[in-house]
């Protein structure tokens, strides 16, 4: 079973990633299994779901916007957000909508080109769950979590950014 | 100036420990160049033509004595005795090596330093009028909101893997100096009728391979709401922003293919949903910023000093550098001083370790211990004494700091082009170099008067072609350097792109056609007109004509 960190810890992965779009049959053929479907076959199948067997997420590809799944986050156990490459910062954007305009307050997953250099501002942005690229160590990418004690932005563990929480200090 | 407090202090030695360690990473082989590179980047440092490059931020442009001679320091240790200031208020060293950079940044955080963000696909150094504070014909100082930008824009966690680089400016004066309408994000501090402090946004603006004037996305912004206006206006452009084409990638191809309308209608209900939240700035904050830019102890001077009217009447040398350099400032009995570093012989805008701390030495005298750096790539002592001017000049003139040609023909804005970058199609330093030689006349210049020549070694326009009165841009054909000509741009209030002449031009030809744009200039110049004026009222053909001939 795959490894991953989720809330600074190393877990097993409980998911199944389907990379490519289902239709009814095949996700019947999955019934017991957790699984993250891509968007567009979790809309598809929306009516469906209540009737599988285990857990249904949703991941998103760089180009969905989150405010297409908005009215149903509350039945959302997971939605993972994917970097095709790490260099592309638009899912940066998705988990922050995800999580300070909308709320969303279950696991959000990093999935891809994920390496432990950008855990920190993933982080920030609300992912608490990191399926790293294959060969990354994951004991190290753990660390890079704490690689700054503060920042001047407002993140989800800390919604003040850093000019409030200083004029508090100057009074 | 802006002075770092704890938190400022521990984000940055923060910042050096993770470098440090992404560093030893890399050169272990354990880290791969591609993921480097962009680590790097943000970084500021660059891997170039002949040896690494490594470009510092100087934040809008301010400088302090104690950093300038902490520069002279780098220069001297890990570089080979000399600094570039660049057009975008940064400076450069370009011969550290790669395994020193973090100590060379650890030794700039000792100075509240930093060379965050100075590159890769982010927000970058926020720039401003190098008058801002002093300048006689101020709206506001713009200093307090570009350190309140560059605090929200440092490690911004949502914005480190843009489309491509991201700059914004900030314009507090009446006669903008800072290029702000050729940004990514310009920001005019204004007053609505109420008197309210607020902004002019203008985005979508731009150099580069294709330039643009940016365009107003909103009129007044109340100045609490800045920073979720600006987080909205990056999260549009992150997320749609392209990302298939390197060159079609900055913000101002969005807004294009957006349409200004459309564009602006997104950033607004990006803004909606952050608008009243936790970034609203708050008076507290915008006064403790403030309170960093105070006036110096200015003295009550008059105007009139007459020690320095002597100094006028008798040192012709002297007289002609105060008309040139020296500019108004709001307090009586001060001026501004700008130090060309455009002597004849040195690349624009270099500047060698023994002079960083002569006019390290020379702020502290005469300016409050304060300098700033413009981003036509000189430097201004802000606050200098009437009465001083001419003992600071003679210091200048030990120093070859004195060339009295601020705004006229060998003020020349040019990037380092082929001599020292990689992207570069051809070099950019000789061809300056030549024209400051071929116009060596400081009678002559005098006489035509203010004229901006920008000089860019490849279309990435480093040194700002597009809005150089005469612009020249090298270009390769077929192997060979050659440089195309264009008129008419200009950077001011009045932002124009310049229109390119006709075919370009071999490197030996460059003087030639200088005098023979500045001939049909002198032919057709009316009372004093500046050339941009005359280029304005006569149109193209005279000189297309004076260059290639009559058309057929």
């Amino acid at each position: 079973m795959a490894r991953l960190i989720k809330d600074r810890t190393i877990v097993d992965d409980q998911w199944e990633l389907l990379r490519e779009p289902v239709d009814s049959d095949a996700l019947r053929a999955l019934n017991g299994r957790n699984v993250i479907l891509p968007m567009s076959s979790w809309l598809e199948l929306r009516e469906a779901l209540p009737a599988h067997q285990g857990f249904v997420g949703v991941w998103l590809k760089n180009i969905e916007l989150p405010e297409a799944i908005a009215p149903w986050l509350e039945q959302i156990p997971l939605i993972a957000l994917d970097f095709p490459v790490f260099t592309d910062g638009r899912a940066y954007s998705s988990a922050r909508e995800l999580r300070q305009n909308l709320g969303y307050g279950r696991e959000l997953r990093a999935i891809g080109d994920v390496l432990c250099d950008q855990l920190f501002y993933m982080s920030r942005c609300g992912f608490n769950a990191f399926a790293m690229r294959a060969d990354q160590n994951l004991e190290a990418a753990i660390r890079r979590l704490d690689d700054f004690k503060d920042a001047y932005q407002a993140s989800v563990h800390s919604p003040e950014p850093l000019f409030r929480r200083r004029s508090c200090v100057n009074g | 100036m802006y002075r770092y407090d704890n938190y400022d202090h521990q984000m940055l030695a923060d910042r050096i420990a993770q470098f440090r360690d992404q560093t030893a990473r890399f050169l272990r082989g354990e880290l791969a160049p591609a993921e480097f590179l962009p680590l790097r980047l943000q970084n500021g440092l660059y891997v170039q033509r002949l040896a690494p490059m490594l470009r510092i931020a100087i934040p809008y442009g301010m400088l302090s004595s104690t950093q300038l001679r902490k520069l002279a320091y780098i220069a001297d240790h890990y570089d080979k005795g000399y600094g570039h200031f660049t057009t975008r208020q940064n400076i450069q060293f370009n011969w550290p090596a790669i395994a020193d950079v973090p100590d060379i940044l650890a030794h700039l955080a000792e100075v509240e330093m930093h060379a965050i963000q100075t590159s890769g696909n982010c927000i970058r150094n926020t720039t401003t009028d190098q008058f801002a504070g002093a300048a006689a014909n101020e709206i506001e100082d713009s200093r307090p909101w570009c350190e309140i930008i560059r605090q929200w824009s440092t490690f911004h966690p949502e914005f480190a893997f843009l489309p491509r680089k991201f700059k914004i400016a900030v314009c507090g004066t009446q006669d903008d100096q800072a290029a702000t309408q050729v940004h990514d994000i310009g920001l005019f501090i204004v007053r609505n009728a109420q008197g309210e402090l607020g902004f002019r946004v203008l985005a979508g603006g731009g150099l580069g391979r294709t330039p643009v004037i940016g365009k107003e996305i909103r009129a007044f912004l109340p100045w609490q709401h800045l920073l979720s206006y600006l987080d909205a206006i990056l999260r549009v452009y992150n997320r749609e922003g392209r990302r298939d084409n390197k060159y079609k990638a900055r913000i101002k191809i969005l807004v294009k293919e957006t349409g200004i309308e459309k564009f602006q209608q997104k950033v607004e209900k990006e803004w909606l949903a952050l608008k009243d939240g936790p970034l609203t700035l708050t008076e507290a904050e915008f006064q403790r910023c403030k309170a960093f830019f105070k006036d110096p102890a200015y003295l009550t001077l008059a105007d009139f000093s007459p020690e320095l009217e002597h100094a006028l009447n008798t040192d012709v040398l002297f007289a002609a550098w105060h008309n040139q350099n020296v500019n108004a400032h709001k307090k009586s009995g001060y001026s501004i001083v700008t130090l060309c570093l455009k002597a004849t012989g040195i690349a624009p805008g270099d500047i060698t370790s023994e002079q960083m701390r002569f006019v390290a030495d020379l702020a502290d005298r005469y300016s409050f211990g304060e300098l700033r750096v413009t981003h036509e790539q000189n430097l201004v002592l802000a606050d200098v004494a009437r009465k001083d001017l001419h003992a600071l000049w003679k210091a200048l003139k030990s120093q070859d700091l004195h060339a009295p040609n601020l705004g006229l023909l060998t003020d020349i804005v040019c990037c380092p082009g082929g001599d020292f970058c990689s992207l570069a199609n051809a070099k950019s330093i000789p061809i300056a170099e030549s024209i400051q030689r071929r116009f060596g006349d400081t009678e002559r210049l005098r006489r035509i008067g203010k004229l901006s020549v920008n000089i860019s070694g490849c279309m990435n326009a480093c040194g700002h072609h597009h809005v150089g009165n005469i612009g020249i841009l090298g270009v390769d054909k077929k192997g060979e350097e050659y440089y195309q000509v264009s008129l008419g741009g200009s950077a001011e209030n009045v932002t124009a792109l310049g229109d390119i002449v006709g075919p370009s031009f071999a490197q030996d030809d460059i003087p030639d056609v200088m005098e023979k744009l500045i001939g049909v200039f002198e032919q057709h110049r009316e009372n004093e007109e500046r050339f941009v004026d005359t280029y304005r009222r006569i149109g193209m053909e005279p000189f297309k004509e004076a260059l290639y001939g009559k058309a057929d």
